[in-house]
């Protein structure tokens, strides 16, 4: 019986050494050893490769002569201040939302900051240089703000993310005629970045309540909503999203009343939602499909009506199990939006091709697919990185 | 059949007159009769696939009689969606897998229903749900997730949310063979608890204990019919079909 009163003894630890961790993890035997030297190799090749033409042979004033025209396109230079609020909003709201929902100061929150710091510190105008610090400090104080004060925070903050797409809408379209307060500025001086956001985020927004629609009317019980749920999912599905922006600059016209014109933008927009939307859909039904049945039983039993059955206990659950699938979703859609530049939007790869065409800069389509590249890159990452980290938070009542 | 129910004069809370449920061509249900009276803790048992379970799934329409009648609290369960819901209000129940809403807490999980079916106040709901989670003995865990609970913890919690909606009846379909066994005993507990205080109750279980303790009818269900039935009493002493007999003998040796 000695063995039961034998005391629990914590699990033994390893001392780490940094030669036990090289041995342990690179050179635990000739072909790892091999390996790992390879890739030490092949990666400083890589890496001094893109850093000696970064700072030496690449020339930059392509990207920094027209970095206006790569962020906002034709955008009129006199409504830019209305851009600029955009941003100081989205900063203050980013920084609230980060005191709000994220424990401690972490990396991102820092690299949050840093970002507009850096940009700040490039060989930008006066203006625009103290315009980025600006951002910084706002986003910093919507932070120590939102820090000191969660309960007085928290349902504007939730609620001006809801509105932040409206409002950026009104800020950029404008809604005045000329003269007047926010004069309208039409759809096709919009451009590059800003454009891209905007066919991206109008993108999500209006695919996911459609793509929720389109995923329950396909397990409608009703013949004609089922039928034609399936009809447009798989025709949608069936074709590229080329096709689809081609067929809404052609088509959409046609089916409008006559004298009724839409523009081009707003064309692409439906077209990219409607496409976005059949996607969804099927994502969607997955989600539903992985909810257990007993689920559903459960609130039949208790004796809720079918509307709240949906949106109470299957949807918020089936659209949990798949953050991971929209997320990735979301950031293919932000980068197919690189289509619409060739029905002749201008939008961050349109304007990019706009740019090479100048005679001053023939030839130097390194720097600006680097540069347009890196930024679609930024982007996707902190997508993902916050998806990543409403997935942590929302894991608590996992099963 | 004969009515052994203390309670006759009053009509029964639950009629079934010859109910037929198929699957396909499976008869699941072949004809069941049966009345049960207020108060009454009735215990139905029987080999697997012997209907038992779909039967009581019938009472509160989860699953669909082809044939035949039932009424609830004198209301028969017809295609009529109103009735539906009025019967699904009045009947509480528990699952074997316990189902409970992984997304909500337990507060939310038990409050749900009253406020969202019942309309009633969040605060009203929410103290009634404290003293349900204080009457099945874990009013501490109110504020976690259904995935933080042991299975017997779920399972109370479960019978919380169910007694919520104030019934008048508590359907339990085999509410412990999903349990370990060291958790069996704080679920029949709260049943037994639960039984003593009057409550209408049908309980699909093999608990054979907690059928002795407070059953007042026992129902033997064997291939979609109700084969016999009796108190605890006649069932175990002197069951008449070779039937019962049979499959008595088959759970009560080990």
């Amino acid at each position: 019986m000695a063995a039961l009163s034998r005391p629990t003894l914590p699990p033994p630890t390893e001392r780490f050494t940094l030669l036990g961790w090289l041995q342990k993890n690179l050179f635990n035997s000739w072909y790892n050893a091999l390996l790992s030297v390879l890739t030490v190799v092949f990666i400083y090749w890589i890496i001094r490769g893109l850093l000696v033409w970064a700072t030496s042979v690449a020339e930059w004033q392509v990207v920094a002569a027209n970095l206006r025209l790569f962020l906002v396109g034709q955008y009129p230079v006199d409504e830019l201040w209305r851009v600029w609020i955009c941003l100081y909003v989205l900063a203050f709201i980013s920084g609230a939302s980060y005191g709000l929902w994220s424990r401690g100061v972490g990396a991102f929150g820092i690299a949050l900051l840093a970002g507009p710091l850096f940009l700040s510190a490039l060989p930008f105008t006066l203006n625009l240089r103290l315009l980025m610090i600006g951002i910084a400090v706002t986003g910093f104080f919507g932070w120590l703000l939102a820090m000191r004060l969660p309960a007085l925070f928290r349902t504007p903050v939730t609620w001006s993310w809801v509105l932040y797409m409206v409002f950026v809408i009104l800020m950029v379209r404008g809604f005045t005629p000329a003269g007047g307060f926010l004069p309208v500025v039409p759809s096709n001086l919009w451009g590059g970045l800003l454009l891209t956001f905007l066919l991206t985020v109008i993108g999500i927004v209006f695919s996911f309540p459609i793509g929720v629609a389109l995923a329950l009317g396909r397990r409608s019980n009703l013949p004609i909503m089922r039928y034609s749920s399936i009809a447009f999912i798989e025709l949608v599905r069936g074709v590229p999203l080329i096709t689809v922006l081609f067929m809404a600059q052609l088509m959409l016209p046609l089916f409008l009343p006559a004298g009724v014109t839409i523009d081009r933008v707003l064309r692409a927009m439906v077209g990219i939602t409607l496409f976005s939307a059949a996607y969804l859909a099927e994502n969607v039904r997955g989600g539903l499909q992985s909810i257990p049945k007993g689920q559903e039983e459960a609130a039949l039993a208790l004796g809720l009506n079918g509307f709240q059955r949906m949106a109470l206990i299957i949807l918020p659950q089936a659209l949990r199990a798949i953050i991971p699938i929209l997320v990735g979703q979301f950031i293919a859609l932000f980068k197919d939006t690189t289509l619409v530049a060739i029905v002749g939007l201008f939008d961050l790869l349109g304007i990019a091709k706009t740019v090479l065409a100048q005679p001053e800069f023939i030839g130097r389509q390194a720097e600006v697919l680097a540069f347009v590249s890196l930024l679609y890159f930024m982007f996707s990452y902190v997508i993902s990185y916050i998806s990543r980290r409403i997935e942590v938070a929302q894991g608590v009542g996992e099963r | 059949m004969s009515e052994t129910s203390e309670t006759g004069s009053e009509q029964p809370i639950i009629i079934a007159k010859d109910v037929h449920k198929w699957y396909g061509h499976f008869h699941a249900l072949k004809g069941i009769n049966m009345q049960v009276h207020k108060g009454e803790v009735i215990v139905i048992f029987g080999p697997s696939g012997s209907g038992k379970s779909t039967f009581i799934r019938t009472i509160n329409r989860l699953e669909e009689h082809q044939r035949g009648q039932i009424i609830v609290d004198g209301i028969e369960l017809t295609h009529d969606v109103r009735n539906i819901e009025k019967i699904r209000m009045e009947t509480g129940m528990v699952f074997q897998q316990f189902n409970l809403f992984p997304h909500l807490t337990v507060m939310q999980n038990i409050t749900l229903a009253p406020i969202w079916v019942r309309k009633w106040k969040k605060q009203k709901a929410e103290e009634l749900a404290m003293q349900l989670l204080e009457r099945v003995g874990i009013p501490e865990q109110a504020g976690k997730f259904p995935g933080q609970l042991s299975g017997g913890q779920q399972q109370r919690v479960a019978i919380a949310r169910a007694l919520a909606m104030q019934p008048k009846i508590m359907l339990f379909d085999e509410p412990t063979s999903a349990l370990d066994p060291e958790m069996i005993k704080e679920v029949l507990d709260v049943m037994i608890e639960l039984a003593r205080s009057g409550m209408t109750m049908l309980v699909v279980t093999h608990e054979m204990g907690f059928a002795r303790a407070v059953a007042n009818r026992m129902f033997f269900f064997d291939d979609g019919q109700l084969v016999e039935s009796g108190t605890p009493q006649e069932i175990f002493k002197s069951p008449k079909e070779d039937r019962t007999k049979l499959f008595l003998s088959q759970i009560l040796t080990h």
